[in-house]
């Protein structure tokens, strides 16, 4: 048996990539600075990503990246990144035995595999957490702007973040792209698709920073709320737009004033949009944002779920008891429940924050949603399968791969009653043929079918474990991994954590976050014997 | 006038046919056997060679050519020999073309690719077709002065309620002139104590509304489109039929035998619905209910097939049939064996054509009763014998058979009466036979 694959080449591209992750590593090192903080965790980082990576571009010094090796460079990349991103974590907890002195022994990320699990979490930008304390208290400044940040940069996309600034990778680029980016096919903005990618991030950080400066702007004006400051809107600006759902608050964005929640929802709006969409609208053509055919079902999505949610809300649709380990108690419930029923506006704000939240897999929590009544919160674990816009940094089915199945049961079934019709599936102006069409019920089915999977497995493991967890939480936990939602429900609820599930079910719960943001396919494509052989 | 066809196709040498009477036609063709039979056929010089080349058109002696007619099957060739012409010469080109992309071009600029007209096949032929099947009871219509007159041609069943009115009895309508009335193949004038007869057919000139309006009192079952249009064949004529249905918002279904082309069909079309069949299949028309249909519309790709669906559809209980036929001589027989409307594409293209070859200026002509008469609009010049009198006085000076149907001035309707005056800069809407059209032509 010989392998067909070049996986030097690739290899020695993640190395290239790993080399260039040193440059943001730089932005804990100064908030560790600004707080007189160790910085030597980072700084350890730093110098063992720059030594693999150069370590691992020595394997071939001129690569020729090739559809196989792209898809091998992609999946991996992201392995790798999530790899090294433990470091910080790890150096925090441990120290480095003979020199330096362990930061905060206690942390739950002194475990290898939940620092895995949590650095796969923010790379991509699921927000599932397994952290024990969540604050700037039991953790440096510096590892919790970390956390951050890995969900900043997994967002948009690390191998987008590489072809915008690495030549070599300008030939493949698109090809690459379209394996790590969400949704069927990209859309290039310019004739060159490092510029494309150069704008895609140009957008992005400019959304972000616009955030930020917004967050920080309301602790200025004192509307903010005794929580906020120049740390925390850094902190939620760096993962709203890359629909992360991490916060150094274990309220989340509950620790926050209503105005804040006003604030990051159009944020929210917008991370869940396609990104060369808010590019077309923003430079000069708005009415092709509204002549979208997917942006109108996501609104239209959102709406009817901020609806739904709002009435159940308004008429008292909580949860009639606390039960055992729950993340609430009976105050919390009686003063929310009491406070959200019947009056409208902020039955309306935390339904339709909840809702975005959700449907594009952000995972912020404005409110403990776990104490809603049984119909709402099946809502949002029906939002956990639906995700942003293709092209956004929302991960789940994503709103245009629903619009093709409905169009396509639609024809279904008018050719059922009329057999000689010939209806092609329509998006806006555009037809897609049969072969895209497929592919789309393909991917849709298999997504469903690997929910299905994962929470048999999950619940197989957490037996074979002696741990007992109710359906909901299995299946929440699955479709909430796969989806790179984050919060699932009961004890993993927004408030809560992954915390008690064993070693072997997070690292399963890793591998579902790698296959969710990489839509499954690149990653099942590297697993086949076919794709290495022939 | 010196024309130069090029392309003795059918289209070609039907034109040439027309306008050999009156011009000096030239007629460009490769092929050495089509070029002996032309001539031996007509009276016009046929010149082999290859019209896009420049030497093949000198030899025509494109100097002194008033026009170039490129009429090919290839809308390429035609536009390279207009462009081709332009350069050595400043003759008036027109081409014939298929594909309404380039038509599209060309009316960005109206002189793109050095064409000065452009002539559409498919395009003309589905307007007319669009024209008959929304006017229920009319054999053929056109319309003028951008679509504020209209000419129509009715036949009077015998359930109508006009057969036995004298035309005077008939005539309540604000804007509408009865141009001819036609019995036992005999055109005549009418006058207000014409009497009107079941089995006639008529000619009326008038305002939109007013020609719908005649058309419902004609014939009372056949009131305006209401229901389905069933067009057989997707053919390049069947699909802009669709198309321009679609765009005036009338239900339509396609039914297409290709696999392929059915597919193209429904992903250009999203108002119609497409169907892949054969629409001679009696077991399928009967299933999807094709008789409920109120107009079937026959656009195969064979004369034989669009007679044959015509006939099963009228059989499954349709309303009326429409077909496109190529062959001009079985328009007539298809007519009488119970097709409702023949459309000829090549007279429609003709017609067209013919429009550029009158001397005078006519802005628009429609070709009645396969060419024995036409309807006219003309600019008049101020120095016309129409202008400064009445028009009881000035039909005197004009040949006994022309009738003014409509005028418009400035954009507006003015309906023609003995006692209007004709000023210069008006568009008159006129019938008259076809002999005198050079007469009037030059009298106007």
């Amino acid at each position: 048996m010989s392998i067909r694959v070049d996986y030097r080449a690739s290899l020695s591209l993640v190395g290239t990539v790993l080399k260039y992750l040193t440059v943001p590593l730089s932005l804990p090192v100064v908030v560790a600075l600004i707080y007189g903080e160790s910085t030597v965790p980072f700084l350890l980082t730093m110098a063992l990503t720059l030594s693999v990576g150069a370590g691992l571009e020595r394997l071939a010094p001129d690569p020729d990246l090739r559809p196989r090796e792209g898809f091998l460079m992609v999946v991996t990349t992201w392995l790798a990144v999530a790899l090294v991103g433990t470091v910080p974590y790890l150096v925090e907890a441990h120290g480095i035995p003979l020199f330096v002195e362990p930061i905060h022994p206690d942390s739950t990320l002194a475990n290898p595999v939940n620092a895995l699990f949590e650095s796969m979490s923010g790379f991509s930008t699921t927000g599932a957490t397994v952290l024990g304390a969540i604050n700037v208290t039991d953790h440096t400044h510096g590892i919790m702007i970390w956390r951050q940040l890995t969900q900043w940069l997994g967002g948009m996309g690390i191998v987008v973040l590489a072809v915008a600034i690495l030549p070599e990778l300008s030939v493949g680029g698109a090809q690459l792209m379209d394996a790590e980016a969400p949704g069927p096919g990209i859309e290039k903005l310019s004739p060159k698709i490092a510029e494309t990618a150069r704008v895609l991030w140009g957008a992005y950080l400019a959304i972000t920073v616009l955030e930020i400066l917004l967050l920080y702007g309301l602790d200025l004006a004192g509307m903010a709320g005794p929580n906020m400051n120049a740390y925390n809107a850094v902190a939620h600006g760096l993962t709203t737009m890359p629909t992360g759902g991490f916060s150094p608050q274990a309220r989340s964005i509950e620790a926050f004033s209503a105005a804040v929640q006003w604030v990051i929802i159009p944020f929210m709006v917008l991370a869940g949009t396609n990104f060369a969409l808010i590019w077309h609208a923003f430079s000069g053509s708005p009415g092709k944002l509204w002549r979208d055919i997917e942006f109108r079902g996501y609104i239209g999505v959102v709406a009817v779920m901020t609806a739904i949610l709002t009435g159940l809300l308004f008429t008292g649709g909580f949860a009639t008891g606390v039960p055992e380990g729950a993340t609430y108690d009976a105050a919390y419930l009686q003063q929310y429940a009491s406070m959200l029923t019947g009056s409208i506006e902020p039955s309306l704000r935390h339904a339709l924050f909840q809702a975005l939240s959700i449907v594009t897999t952000t995972g912020y929590a404005s409110i403990d949603f776990d104490m809603w009544g049984a119909p709402a919160k099946y809502a949002l674990l029906f939002g956990m399968f639906i995700g942003g816009s293709a092209g956004s940094t929302g991960g789940g089915i994503k709103i245009i791969r629903w619009i093709v199945v409905a169009k396509a049961l639609r024809r279904e079934l008018f050719t059922t009653a009329h057999p000689e019709a010939v209806r092609p599936v329509r998006l806006g102006g555009r037809t897609i043929d049969d072969r895209g069409v497929r592919g789309i019920l393909t991917f849709t089915l298999l997504y469903i079918a690997i929910f299905f999977l994962a929470a048999f497995v999950l619940a197989l493991d957490a037996a074979r474990a002696g741990i007992d967890f109710t359906v909901l939480e299995i299946v929440s936990a699955s479709a909430s991994t796969l989806g790179n939602v984050g919060p699932a429900f009961y004890r993993l609820g927004p408030m809560g954590g992954y915390r008690m599930f064993p070693d072997s079910s997070e690292l399963f719960m890793v591998l579902l976050m790698w296959a969710g943001r990489l839509e499954i396919l690149p990653l099942l494509v590297c697993l086949t014997p076919e794709y290495w052989r022939r | 006038m010196r024309v130069i066809i090029v392309g003795a196709g059918q289209v070609g040498e039907s034109i040439a046919a027309d306008l050999s009477d009156a011009h000096d036609v030239v007629i460009v063709e490769q092929d050495p056997d089509r070029v002996e039979e032309i001539n031996f056929a007509h009276d016009v010089l046929a010149v082999e060679g290859d019209g896009t080349s420049i030497s093949t058109l000198e030899e025509a002696d494109i100097e002194t050519a008033d026009m170039v007619i490129a009429s090919t099957d290839d809308d390429e060739t035609n536009i390279v020999v207009c462009s081709t012409a332009k350069a050595v010469s400043d003759t008036f080109t027109i081409a014939r073309i298929k594909s309404t992309e380039y038509l599209q071009t060309w009316r960005r600029s109206g002189s793109a690719f050095g064409i000065d007209f452009m002539v559409c096949t498919y395009l003309l032929a589905a307007e007319s077709i669009v024209r008959v099947v929304g006017l229920p009871a009319a054999r053929d219509a056109d319309t003028f002065a951008d679509g504020r007159v209209e000419m129509a041609e009715f036949d009077v069943g015998t359930e109508s309620p006009l057969a036995g009115q004298t035309v005077a009895e008939a005539d309540i309508y604000d804007s509408l002139t009865f141009a001819a009335v036609v019995r036992d193949e005999e055109m005549q004038i009418p006058s207000g104590d014409t009497v009107i007869c079941a089995e006639d057919r008529l000619v009326v000139i008038g305002s939109p509304r007013s020609v719908r309006s005649f058309a419902d009192d004609v014939a009372p079952d056949e009131a305006a489109l209401s229901g389905e249009v069933v067009i057989i064949g997707g053919s390049e004529i069947g699909y802009h039929v669709a198309r321009l249905l679609a765009d005036r918002g009338v239900d339509a279904r396609l039914l297409e035998q290709d696999p392929e082309r059915a597919r193209q069909l429904a992903e250009e079309l999203p108002d119609t619905i497409v169907m892949e069949t054969d629409g001679t299949d009696i077991e399928f028309l009967e299933r999807e209910h094709i008789g409920d249909a109120e107009v079937v519309v026959a656009a195969l790709d064979s004369d034989e097939k669009n007679l044959l669906a015509s006939l099963l559809s009228k059989r499954v209980g349709t309303d009326r049939s429409v077909a496109v036929i190529d062959q001009s001589e079985y328009v007539d027989l298809f007519e009488a064996v119970g097709v409702d409307v023949g459309v000829n594409p090549r007279e429609v293209v003709a017609e067209e054509i013919t429009r550029f070859t009158h001397a005078g200026g006519a802005e628009n002509v429609a070709l009645v009763e396969s060419g024995r008469a036409e309807v006219l609009e003309i600019e008049v010049s101020p120095d016309s014998t129409l202008v400064g009198r009445p028009i009881r006085e000035s039909i005197q000076s004009l040949p006994d058979d022309v009738v003014i149907g409509a005028i418009t001035r400035g954009g507006k309707y003015i309906v023609p009466r003995g006692g209007t005056v004709v000023e210069g800069g008006d568009h008159v809407v006129l019938f008259t036979a076809s002999e005198h059209v050079e007469e009037i032509s030059s009298l106007l």
